[in-house]
């Protein structure tokens, strides 16, 4: 590893290391990296943007004589008549058409893809010759498929609230609730792993990338290593380390003086 | 009128859009995509009005000089510095120093026109003339520093060192804390959601214990992996399904709803 390949990974895990002080408290070095955070995504999908979808879909359009693309350049360029008070009227037109448009678009295609889909997967038969299935928790045994089957009619039960939750209706409803809680249970438990993975990740990446390659300890055939690799690693933790200080002589001298609520009620 | 027209304009393209899905045609499926590329043009012309508003407001903070005025500053340095790197390639084995030099020019044009624009009134022409001043400086070095160049219309912008390593080492790693952070906050959390307080809750308690202990080494591990296995493959896709279902109609209702004028919240006042 190179060092200024090491200089741009020491400047990840100053800013992995700004992002978890957020835990001890809301602080300068976590506002730092919160807001560069939202100017580089900001920028970066600015170009995305503009190198993958204007680009190819306007100009190079306009460029290619298809003047038709004239009419959504010039509704786009409505669009800033929102600056203005008086005109800003204007901007409700094409703001309408791409209304319109994706609206239109979404009836059928959401029936199609989202509600037909489902409720024909939901229909298909049941493998009644294999209710018990092969082996323990068996996925395609009939059973589990029962159980899809009536966990769905029921959950979608328990969602209809135009008739009382009341006798037979009632138990469904009841059934579709568990089947629901079971769902978000386990929705709930996989995101909680996903987020300890990252976790675990990201302290992977501190440990690995950063911590031993300033000391070589895991790549010892790194013929740019020199000692700036190690007084970089130093230099992260000082920075959190004046903090720290910064912070402890601000606590004590704040200690012995009364809080400023208990003061204006005095 | 003002109100009218663009209830007009929403039926008429709603309904189009909703029939052309029926119509299995060559010149349907060509309005289709006309209509498709549209709309991705206007929605990219409405973010560009978002990110008029960010600067705005970061501009705003930094003349009030608020609390923490500081931190918007980073926020439009590092927009700045990353539109830069997108819209420009570098030579490769060239000296940086004089690219370097631009977008420092061109960050200090930028504020010296923001102060002439926006900030006080005193020195404003003074400000505006600087700002111009720079921009020269900015177009001089642009045009004579032969390491570097604008990109405008190829996306060599997107294979700049500079950009790839402002993404590598700063928004992915920064995204990726982000919600790595979450796991301490989902974790406390979860310890008021899991509770079992009643049989509702036990069962949420059940299934996310299974779920998150599937990985779990020894004797009970391969049980509990079959176990994680059916409770994600079977309940929980009898629940997403009625979700997704309930999801879909939803949608389609909203969407009938505006086409036919009765959802008008996306006109705002006026």
């Amino acid at each position: 590893m190179e060092f200024t390949t090491f200089l741009w990974t020491t400047v990840a895990a100053f800013l992995t290391l700004a992002v978890f002080s957020f835990l001890y408290k809301d602080n300068p070095m976590y506002k730092f990296a919160e807001h560069l955070f939202v100017g580089v995504s900001a920028g970066y999908f600015v170009i995305i943007l503009w190198h993958g979808a204007l680009v190819p879909n306007l100009f190079k359009k306009l460029a290619d004589g298809d003047w038709w693309y004239f009419v959504p350049g010039i509704l786009g360029v409505m669009m800033f008549a929102r600056f203005f008070k008086k005109s800003s009227w204007i901007s409700r037109w094409p703001l309408a058409m791409y209304i319109g448009i994706s609206t239109g678009l979404a009836i059928p295609l959401e029936m199609a893809n989202r509600v037909n889909r489902q409720l024909w997967a939901m229909m298909e038969p049941i493998n009644w010759s294999s209710f018990w299935g092969e082996r323990y928790l068996d996925i395609g045994s009939g059973y589990s498929e029962l159980f899809i089957f009536v966990g769905t009619v029921s959950a979608l039960v328990y969602f209809f609230f135009s008739k009382a939750h009341t006798g037979a209706f009632g138990a469904v409803a009841k059934f579709g609730i568990w089947t629901l809680m079971l769902g978000f249970g386990a929705s709930f438990g996989f995101t909680v792993m996903a987020r300890i993975s990252l976790f675990i990740n990201r302290i992977q990446y501190l440990d690995i990338n950063w911590g031993q390659t300033a000391f070589n300890a895991a790549d010892t055939s790194n013929v740019n290593y020199h000692a700036g690799f190690q007084a970089l690693f130093w230099a992260v933790w000082l920075i959190f380390l004046v903090y720290a200080v910064f912070e402890y002589k601000k606590y004590l001298s704040n200690k012995d003086k009364p809080s400023q609520a208990a003061g204006t009620s005095a | 009128m003002k109100r009218q027209i663009p209830l007009v304009i929403v039926f008429v393209f709603g309904t189009l859009m909703v029939i052309q899905y029926f119509v299995p045609h060559e010149n349907s499926e060509i309005v289709k995509g006309f209509l498709l590329d549209w709309i991705v043009i206007i929605g990219i012309f409405a973010l560009a009005l978002g990110l008029w508003s960010l600067v705005q407001v970061s501009i705003d903070k930094i003349n009030s000089r608020k609390e923490n005025w500081e931190y918007p500053l980073v926020t439009l340095i590092s927009l700045t510095v990353m539109i830069f790197f997108g819209f420009t390639s570098h030579a490769e084995d060239a000296s940086w120093w004089g690219y370097f030099l631009a977008i420092a020019v061109l960050l200090a044009a930028l504020w010296m026109l923001a102060q002439g624009l926006m900030g006080n009134a005193a020195n404003r022409n003074v400000k505006s003339l600087s700002a111009l001043g720079l921009v020269i400086v900015f177009s001089l070095l642009a045009i004579f520093d032969g390491s570097w160049e604008f990109k405008f219309y190829t996306a060599e912008g997107l294979t700049n060192q500079m950009f790839v390593h402002f993404f590598d080492y700063i928004m992915i790693p920064l995204q990726a804390t982000m919600f790595a952070l979450l796991a301490f906050f989902i974790t406390s959390a979860s310890y008021r959601a899991f509770r079992a307080r009643n049989l509702l809750a036990t069962l949420l308690l059940i299934s996310a214990l299974i779920v998150m202990l599937r990985f779990t080494p020894g004797p009970w591990g391969e049980y509990l992996a079959k176990t994680s296995s059916w409770v994600m493959n079977v309940p929980n896709l009898a629940a997403q399904r009625a979700i997704v279902i309930g999801i879909g109609l939803g949608i389609v209702a909203t969407a009938l709803k505006v086409i036919l004028g009765i959802e008008r919240g996306y006109m705002g006042k006026g």
